[in-house]
């Protein structure tokens, strides 16, 4: 959250569900919308987080980006899908990484 | 740096097309997508790359991969690209200099621990990548010695991925070099001292071995016809370097090349099972066919015992590979081209029954005819010498007259070649049986006098036209043995006679 707003982007829901799901942000940086799915994990012993991030899950946060724009009567605009992959080892730094348009 | 390139081989029959693997880390999900038409094998590469570049203590970037083999328009089958993917993998990730894969090779399966393992086609792939220039070239530790049968080419041999990468960052580190090239031990090949009587057969055999003629043998069970193929390979010289390189190359294709054995230099013997299928004889396969029994006995022997038990169609296949010299066979990915210049060995029996002696036979007639006539006439009409065999009447025979050993009739056999060689060494033919019968007829004609009995024989058509050019060469193989320059009418007369006497 304070990582994303360092980044200059202006969050405008957080953690919004609907019933085809939940997004876990979304934002905008002036020019178009981001949704965002952050992915946390404490160890790559079962991969990188980001490869959380199945092509079923991009698919479910599509569909509910789509969602999100009729609910808040948003007509076209781009939209930018990003993953944020925290890596917390117990006891460890933390470390984020920020993959801008991901799918 | 997140775009890198490695190279490798694509093998296309026995003809190898340099590939070059281009790996791009881009920004997305993780991921691997490969791309340039890969087989089944070759795209279950990304699992085990992704295995052994972990298990060899390497991160895998957690990024979208592309990797791309081109041209890639070729289809690629294999398992022999794992070390160039992994290698230029880790080259876009930037954890390998770039530069140090280039004018490379790299050959070689992984194993999910990183281990490196052999695989099919080294040596034709090794003399493609010479062919265009590469300079070094890494291969599995279990085919260092095959490799190193190319000369103008480094290559090195690894043991596993964590090797080449510690080569790749340091060049000081090393990698293991091919050791002095070991003779492979004399093949055990036995005597033919062995086979009783049979005088004509034996006659046969070496003009067959002297010429590379083809030959059948029709007899009774138990006269020694399987024996005496068997000992043809024995009489055959040993094969030249250029000849052993062709021969390897195939039997590097088939999978067949042990670490021990690299490089073959003896006549290969190929005696596939009667119940053989045309396939198995010529050659096929899914997607790009694989070399048959024809091509693995190039420049050897391909012996077809009990030849009326094959199936007709196998046999009329092998029709034009022995007339030309070479398969092409047409598959799904493409034409390929083997090289299929055998010699011909056939063993039949006279008839189903076959006793000892042929007064006794019980067959009907008809029995006799449908059992021979599997081999049918355009076959038959290739084959240059058709011995009958007649049955052993005394079992201490070999011990009296002492029957010549295998070592003695090689001499006149490798004497005969030679000179055959020194004959045709200005066409690049290597015995009597390449030569074309125009050839023959026109800038080594013989005397009407000489070859009266072929002409007669024609006229009456007792004779096809190539079977008088396969007569003609015939007569030259037996002029070479007797140490003549030139073929007199006794030996044009004994090459007929080798050629219709048991004529099935």
């Amino acid at each position: 959250m304070e990582y994303l707003t360092g980044n200059g982007v202006v969050v405008l829901s957080r953690n919004w569900r609907c019933r085809e799901g939940e997004v876990d942000l979304v934002a905008t940086d002036g020019e178009r919308l981001i949704v965002c799915e952050v992915k946390t994990r404490s160890g790559t012993g079962y991969g990188e987080p980001a490869e959380g991030v199945t092509p079923a899950k991009a698919a479910r946060i599509r569909r509910v980006a789509a969602e999100w724009l009729r609910a808040h009567r948003v007509g076209w605009c781009e939209i930018r899908f990003d993953v944020l992959a925290v890596l917390c080892p117990p006891g460890g730094p933390v470390t984020i990484e920020h993959l801008r348009g991901a799918f | 740096m997140s775009l890198a390139s490695a190279w490798a081989v694509a093998l296309y029959g026995i003809d190898g097309v340099l590939v070059e693997i281009e790996a791009h880390i881009g920004p997305g999900l993780p991921g691997l997508q490969m791309v340039g038409l890969p087989d089944t094998a070759l795209s279950e590469a990304r699992d085990r790359v992704r295995a052994a570049v972990l298990n060899s203590g390497e991160r895998w970037p957690p990024r979208r991969i592309t990797l791309a083999l081109s041209p890639a328009t070729l289809p690629k089958a294999g398992s022999s690209y794992d070390l160039a993917l992994a290698c230029s993998l880790l080259a876009a990730e930037g954890r390998l200099p770039p530069e140090r894969l280039r004018g490379r090779v790299l050959l070689g399966e992984l194993a999910l621990d990183g281990r490196l393992r052999p695989v099919r086609g080294v040596l034709p792939a090794v003399l493609a990548a010479r062919t265009v220039g590469i300079s070094e070239v890494v291969v599995p530790l279990p085919s260092l010695a095959e490799a190193a049968l190319v000369d103008g080419v480094r290559v090195y041999g690894a043991g596993c991925l964590a090797e080449v990468l510690a080569w790749l960052r340091e060049p000081a580190v090393g990698l293991a070099r091919p050791g002095p090239l070991r003779a492979a031990p004399p093949p055990v090949v036995p005597d033919l001292a062995d086979v009783l009587e049979q005088g004509e057969a034996r006659w046969a055999v070496e003009v067959a071995a002297a010429g590379g003629h083809h030959l059948l043998l029709v007899g009774p069970p138990g006269t020694g016809k399987t024996m005496l193929a068997q000992r043809m390979a024995g009489l055959l010289p040993a094969l030249s370097d250029e000849e052993a390189l062709e021969v390897t190359a195939v039997h590097s294709v088939a999978g067949l090349l042990t670490p021990e054995t690299p490089l073959i230099t003896m006549p290969p013997f190929v005696a596939p099972h009667h119940t053989s299928s045309v396939a198995a004889l010529v050659g096929g396969g899914a997607g790009l066919a694989k070399p048959g029994a024809v091509s693995r006995a190039h420049r050897g022997v391909l012996f077809l015992d009990e030849v009326a038990e094959f199936g007709t169609q196998a046999l009329e296949a092998l029709r034009t590979p022995l007339e030309d010299g070479e398969v092409r066979l047409a598959r799904r990915d493409g034409v390929v081209r083997y090289p299929a210049r055998c010699q011909l060995v056939l063993a039949a029996n006279p008839c189903p029954c076959a006793p000892p002696d042929e007064r006794d036979c019980t067959c009907a007639p008809a029995a006799r005819r449908r059992y021979l006539r599997r081999l049918s006439g355009p076959l038959l009409d290739r084959v240059d010498l058709r011995v009958r065999m007649r049955p052993v009447r005394r079992l201490d025979a070999g011990c009296d007259a002492a029957a010549e050993c295998t070592a003695t009739v090689r001499e006149r056999v490798v004497q005969a070649r030679a000179a055959a060689r020194a004959r045709w060494a200005g066409s690049g033919w290597r015995t009597n049986a390449e030569v074309p019968g125009a050839v023959l007829r026109r800038c080594f004609r013989l005397p009407r006098s000489v070859t009266e009995p072929i002409d007669v024989a024609l006229h009456r058509g007792l004779l096809t036209a190539r079977g008088a050019d396969r007569t003609l060469r015939l007569a030259w193989t037996v002029a070479d043995l007797a140490g003549r320059d030139r073929p007199t009418l006794e030996d044009v007369s004994a090459a007929m006679g080798l050629r219709e006497r048991g004529a099935a």
